[in-house]
């Protein structure tokens, strides 16, 4: 489907629901990954929004990305309880691996790396979020795999 | 003869290879022409045993684990299929010590029944307490949650029968029944169990409390960093509509109530209630002053019942079993049971349904062994970020509401994150306060600058910078969050802050005062 044909399903389904806006934008983010800017005014007229207030609804949630990210997404939990069994240093060494920081994408395009507080998975720590795909009990071996996974993959 | 075997499809088994498990279960069975049925349960709670796979035995089910892909062939020539002795058999499920002291009220299915299988739900005695309100009438209903004497499981551990009763004497044509599903503290995950586990209860817990204050929708606000959830959730409530438990004719009572399940976007500031009803309206997560309370003009201006997971699944067995039965449980002001979860550095993690009484060392101790890495643990966070650092001395407190909060402690959601000895308390003080930062709504400007400064105060004691000034102004500091902060995220941000200053001084290079206390 052609991106402008996306949002105006979208719209055609969530605008006139009660709240629908956050509807609205997950359905167009889990399309493209993100929420392309130029969608963004389509939208808050379908929503009878200011495009200020659309802009400032994708703002606030770290979940929605103005950007497109990588081919994946690896999100390394930071809370305590990974904390307490050593997810700074995986966090280091997901760095080394991929080149790139928290927020950034590795060089190659293969992921973009991002920090998430609980995954809900805290007695099988450390865990990371490989796009939907919980994966518990990471060591730095697990991790390197997870990389290679991601980079052999399209 | 079928054999029936269990593997948890809760993400937390999955995480750790439990679908490779089953598959592999599913492929040895076959090549050895061998009739196992195998069903994908929740999790029974004993997470460091995941992936666990049971087997049904005359004598009952028999666990292994934790089981990896590779174990299986070798499961199968110890005839694990009939109980087989093996390195990984932990014997009866139900007489692992674990197990067999915990008090399972809320997760009584959890574990045991296929978690998308209405018709096991009602086997296990499933919506029995929703026949039960609908018998009752509203006054009677809201009064049998009153006089259970439950509590909140999110966190603030207000009266869960008050909220209902203030909600049923509106007068309204419209109300709104709102799970808060947005389960963001670390350590805790039995919101995400229940979810994955058991959701039909949830689903007859909101249908309940629908029926009882006069409400006939209600929204689950889920997560966005629990896909699995998120997809038990979707089929249990197709489920339950096409089998007319939800929809204009619950139960062929007349009454309606249906039920929508909405996706949060990754803010742990929703998990605020003001907050998550500003989400569900399609707005920022900002946080509304109060009064009014949500129970008045919530959701839309409309009276709504804003309740947690835990609190709506332990609605049905209150109902079934009566006010008393669920009374009966706990002691003082904290009825019933609690859903502790151990997590982070411990060696056995997992989730303990048990009576309020028992104390932080018996938890971490007798249930969970210890730490992971062998090392003595130093500090157990309970109740989430913002909740603080218990230091050993403290961990003969019983786990009651008010005990905890007697020693500037909370229980809140029931989290327990234990810390060796390895821990940089000073570091993990500052992360509150960063954490505070990055997940403040902005509202207030006590959080929202107070946790900011408070990051570069930490950082310059912990650079032995004028340490004295420093550790006052950063005293000050969190005295201002505390007082003048409009949600907990601010007000409570300062407590593990303060608990670091008071029980572990050392880590931020400061000598332990005797005075302190």
């Amino acid at each position: 489907m052609a991106p402008d044909a996306v949002v105006a399903a979208a719209i055609a389904l969530h605008a006139d629901r009660p709240g629908g806006l956050l509807p609205l934008l997950h359905e167009v983010q889990d399309r493209f990954g993100y929420v392309p800017p130029h969608c963004v005014p389509i939208i808050a007229q379908a929503m009878r929004l200011s495009v200020a207030e659309v802009h400032g609804v994708i703002g606030f949630y770290h979940h929605f990305r103005r950007s497109p990210p990588g081919r994946h997404v690896l999100r390394i939990c930071l809370a305590e309880a990974c904390q307490s069994m050593g997810s700074r240093q995986l966090l280091e060494h997901a760095r080394k691996l991929t080149g790139t920081d928290l927020h950034g994408t590795s060089a190659d395009g293969a992921l973009t790396l991002e920090p998430v507080y609980c995954l809900g998975n805290c007695a099988c720590s450390p865990a990371v979020m490989l796009d939907r795909e919980l994966v518990g009990r990471v060591d730095a071996q697990r991790l390197a795999s997870i990389v290679e996974r991601c980079r052999s993959r399209a | 003869m079928t054999t029936r075997v269990f593997v948890s499809r809760d993400s937390c088994a999955v995480s750790v290879g439990a679908d490779l498990v089953a598959l592999a279960v599913a492929c040895e069975a076959l090549r050895r022409g061998q009739d196992v049925e195998i069903v994908r349960t929740g999790s029974r709670g004993l997470l460091w045993l995941e992936p666990l796979v049971e087997v049904q035995t005359r004598d009952g089910r028999v666990a292994y684990g934790p089981v990896q892909a590779q174990d299986v062939p070798d499961l199968f020539a110890s005839d694990f299929l009939h109980g087989g002795r093996h390195c990984l058999a932990q014997g009866l499920t139900e007489q692992i010590p674990y197990l067999a002291r915990q008090q399972r009220r809320t997760f009584a299915r959890v574990g045991i029944i296929d978690p998308l299988r209405l018709d096991e739900y009602l086997q296990h005695g499933g919506y029995a307490g929703l026949r039960q309100a609908l018998a009752m009438g509203s006054a009677v209903a809201v009064q049998t949650l009153v006089e259970s004497g439950l509590r909140g499981r999110g966190g603030a551990a207000f009266s869960a029968g008050t909220k209902w009763q203030t909600v049923l004497e509106q007068q309204s044509a419209t109300k709104y029944v709102v799970c808060n599903a947005d389960e963001g503290d670390s350590g805790t995950f039995s919101d995400r169990m229940i979810m994955e586990g058991d959701p039909f209860v949830l689903v007859e817990g909101m249908t309940i409390a629908g029926i009882s204050v006069g409400a006939s929708q209600g929204y689950i606000y889920l997560r966005s960093e629990y896909p699995y959830a998120e997809a038990t959730l979707a089929r249990a409530i197709e489920t339950a509509r096409c089998a007319g438990y939800l929809g204009a004719d619950v139960l062929g009572s007349g009454r309606r109530f249906d039920l929508e399940l909405r996706r949060g976007a990754g803010a742990y500031i929703c998990g605020e209630e003001t907050s998550l009803l500003e989400s569900l309206e399609g707005k920022r997560g900002m946080v509304r002053f109060r009064p009014p309370l949500p129970a008045v003009q919530g959701l839309f201006g409309k009276p709504t019942v804003v309740n947690n997971v835990v609190t709506l699944a332990s609605v049905p067995t209150i109902f079934a079993h009566g006010a008393q039965a669920y009374r009966d449980f706990g002691l003082e002001r904290s009825r019933g049971t609690l859903p502790f979860q151990l997590a982070g550095n411990i060696l056995r993690g997992g989730l303990v349904e048990v009576a309020f009484g028992l104390t932080l060392r018996e938890l971490l101790y007798e249930f969970g062994g210890g730490s992971a890495s062998g090392r003595p643990i130093r500090a157990a966070q309970v109740g989430g970020p913002l909740g603080a650092y218990v230091p050993e001395s403290q961990f003969d407190t019983v786990l009651d509401y008010e005990a905890f909060a007697a020693m500037g402690a909370m229980i809140g959601h029931g989290g327990i994150v234990a810390f060796d000895d390895t821990v940089d308390l000073a570091q993990m003080a500052r992360f509150a306060m960063e954490f505070c930062a990055i997940e403040s709504c902005g509202k207030c400007t006590p959080c929202r600058i107070g946790s900011t400064r408070a990051v570069e105060v930490i950082d310059r004691i912990r650079a032995q910078q004028d340490v004295a000034a420093n550790v006052a102004l950063l005293r000050d500091l969190c005295e201002t969050m505390t007082a003048g902060s409009l949600c907990a995220l601010g007000g409570m941000a300062p407590a593990p802050v303060l608990s670091v200053l008071k029980h572990f001084p050392q880590d931020f290079g400061l000598v332990p005062a005797s005075t302190t206390t």
